[in-house]
């Protein structure tokens, strides 16, 4: 890749991030919603832990992280498609995006990221002051988000989230792309939302799920969503398998981002581009 | 009366007949919400796998109460269709001039704009999850029981109504609908789906006095489960708390009243 077209990848990223940076409103309630979700989720998961009988999988702390970094940063998570992108299936407009001179996975992926990044830049600070400094403040000290698990951990947890962006966009670049086929989204999005909000660990984190479906979960790419960064940052996962588990990541992100671009040149043989 | 239900039947059908034309449509996103809002279950099936029980409740107890907080809701979210998209369809828009012009009640007819029959996918699944609560613990329905099943519904439903009444007359003020009620009624679904005794003091207050959630979706299901309440209600409680639903509906109709005659068109 030439360094211009990295330089339009990157102006398209920062074009639509800033169109998206608009919404605060949606912003603002949005994250009163993510706080009361969190508060009431740790409820939930704190009862259950207080009649524990045997140790669970998973301490305590470790799923405050998993709770209040899942209520910041799930707006990253693959389970909606770009409205105007689904609009220019139905008028036809994805011509236009054809005659660009540059790849249009590449121009594509770059929507999809700002599409990602954008809503959660809004929502991650208040989210995360919440987490860490209000709830000191109140006294619900047991629910206060803690440090990371040590310096390695944070950056570690960085480059997991780095990741995440570029496996939730691939992900939603299949979807997308599924649109050339399916005109009518909503069937294929619903569904994929349903996937990642189960197989990612935003309904209950992994390692509460029955001891025998774990292996089934440890190999499917939505863990590398939520399940692996959060665990990063609480040092649920230490030592040597981070290493392991940022390679998974990066295996998936590379075979996901393959079959899109594989995916994306059989639709453009077959495009039929509707009115004018 | 008679004019106004049948009226009222009328704005029913014509709902019904327009989404019939599109029946495909109409399957696929039923099922849709049935399996997007039942994935919630999955979630408590494993922590109920994982942790045996919750205190006194077991996986079948909070089964009925997660069916019976998600039936009532999808059959109130039905039928409130019209409060709940009115800031964007009739106040940003201009077209609540229209309304103030027929000789019918502002509530009346908004109540008749929409019915979007896919809910019945979330009804669906919480009549599943609830069937399989009431198997596992092979209730005895006497009349008490049933009453009290009755009322709760009946709470659940005009509570759950009322709320998207007060959300639509908040833009009168507001203009757009504001997503901020979500918390409450989403919210309000998702806390019920657990036993309102297993959250803390202040989150079980706030929902019993100011919101009045835990006595339209707790109280009176804790009677018709026939397990002694960790809160310490009576059964004179547990039937007396499902009519605070009546009431908030009430409520929200005289503030909708009082935000009618507040509103300004935006012209055009």
């Amino acid at each position: 890749m030439t360094v211009l077209a990295l330089k339009s990848y990157i102006a398209v990223v920062s074009t639509r991030f800033r169109t998206l940076l608009q919404y605060r409103t949606a912003a603002i309630a949005g994250i009163v919603t993510q706080v009361f979700w969190g508060l009431m989720r740790l409820m939930v998961f704190g009862a259950f832990y207080e009649v524990a009988q045997d140790q669970p999988p998973m301490s305590f702390e470790a799923v405050v992280v998993y709770v209040w970094l899942g209520q910041c940063l799930f707006a990253l998570f693959p389970y909606n498609v770009d409205p105007d992108m689904r609009a220019m299936f139905n008028s036809g407009s994805v011509a236009y995006d054809l005659l660009r001179p540059l790849s249009l996975y590449g121009f594509w992926f770059s929507r999809t990221v700002a599409f990602r990044t954008a809503p959660t830049a809004l929502r991650v600070v208040p989210g995360l002051f919440f987490a860490f400094v209000v709830l000191r403040l109140v006294g619900l000290d047991e629910w206060v988000m803690p440090p990371p698990a040590s310096v390695i951990a944070a950056l570690a947890f960085l480059l997991s989230i780095v990741f995440t962006i570029a496996l939730s966009a691939s992900i939603l670049m299949l979807v997308n792309i599924s649109l050339f086929w399916l005109i009518d989204s909503r069937g294929m999005v619903n569904l994929t939302a349903g996937i990642v909000w189960v197989l990612g660990g935003m309904i209950i984190p992994l390692p509460l799920f029955p001891d025998w479906a774990q292996p089934f979960l440890a190999w499917q790419p939505f863990r590398g969503l939520c399940d692996i960064p959060f665990r990063i940052y609480s040092g649920d996962i230490s030592g040597i398998h981070v290493i392991g588990e940022l390679a998974f990541q990066f295996v998936w992100i590379v075979l996901l981002f393959l079959a899109g671009i594989w995916l994306m040149r059989k639709a453009q043989m077959k495009l039929t581009v509707q009115g004018g | 009366m008679k004019a106004a239900i049948s009226l009222f039947a009328k704005y029913l059908s014509i709902s019904v007949r327009s989404q019939m034309q599109y029946r495909g449509s109409f399957v696929l996103y039923a099922s849709g919400q049935f399996f997007t809002t039942g994935v919630e279950v999955l979630g408590i099936w494993a922590l109920f796998d994982r942790f045996g029980t919750l205190g006194v409740w077991t996986l079948a107890h909070v089964a009925i109460f997660y069916g019976s907080v998600n039936m009532a809701f999808a059959v109130a979210d039905t039928f409130s269709k019209g409060f709940d998209s009115f800031g964007s369809t009739m106040v940003k828009t201009g077209d609540f001039d229209r309304i103030l012009l027929r000789p019918r009640s502002t509530a009346f007819q908004i109540a008749g704009q929409d019915f979007p029959l896919h809910r019945v996918g979330r009804f669906l699944q919480g009549a599943l999850v609830f069937v399989y609560g009431a198997i596992v613990l092979d209730l005895d329905w006497t009349a008490i029981q049933l009453c009290m099943l009755l009322l709760a519904f009946v709470g659940m439903f005009f509570f759950f109504y009322g709320l998207m009444i007060f959300q639509a007359t908040l833009s009168f003020w507001s203009t757009e609908s504001l997503e901020v009620m979500n918390v409450f009624v989403y919210g309000g679904v998702e806390a019920c789906q657990y036993p309102l005794a297993i959250y803390r003091d202040w989150f079980r207050t706030f929902f019993t006095y100011v919101i009045p959630l835990g006595c339209v979706a707790y109280f009176p299901i804790v009677g018709v489960l026939g397990v002694e309440d960790p809160l310490g209600s009576s059964l004179i409680i547990q039937f007396l708390a499902p009519f605070a639903g009546i009431v908030f509906f009430g409520l929200s109709l005289v503030c909708w009243n009082f935000g009618v005659r507040h509103y300004a068109s935006t012209g055009s």
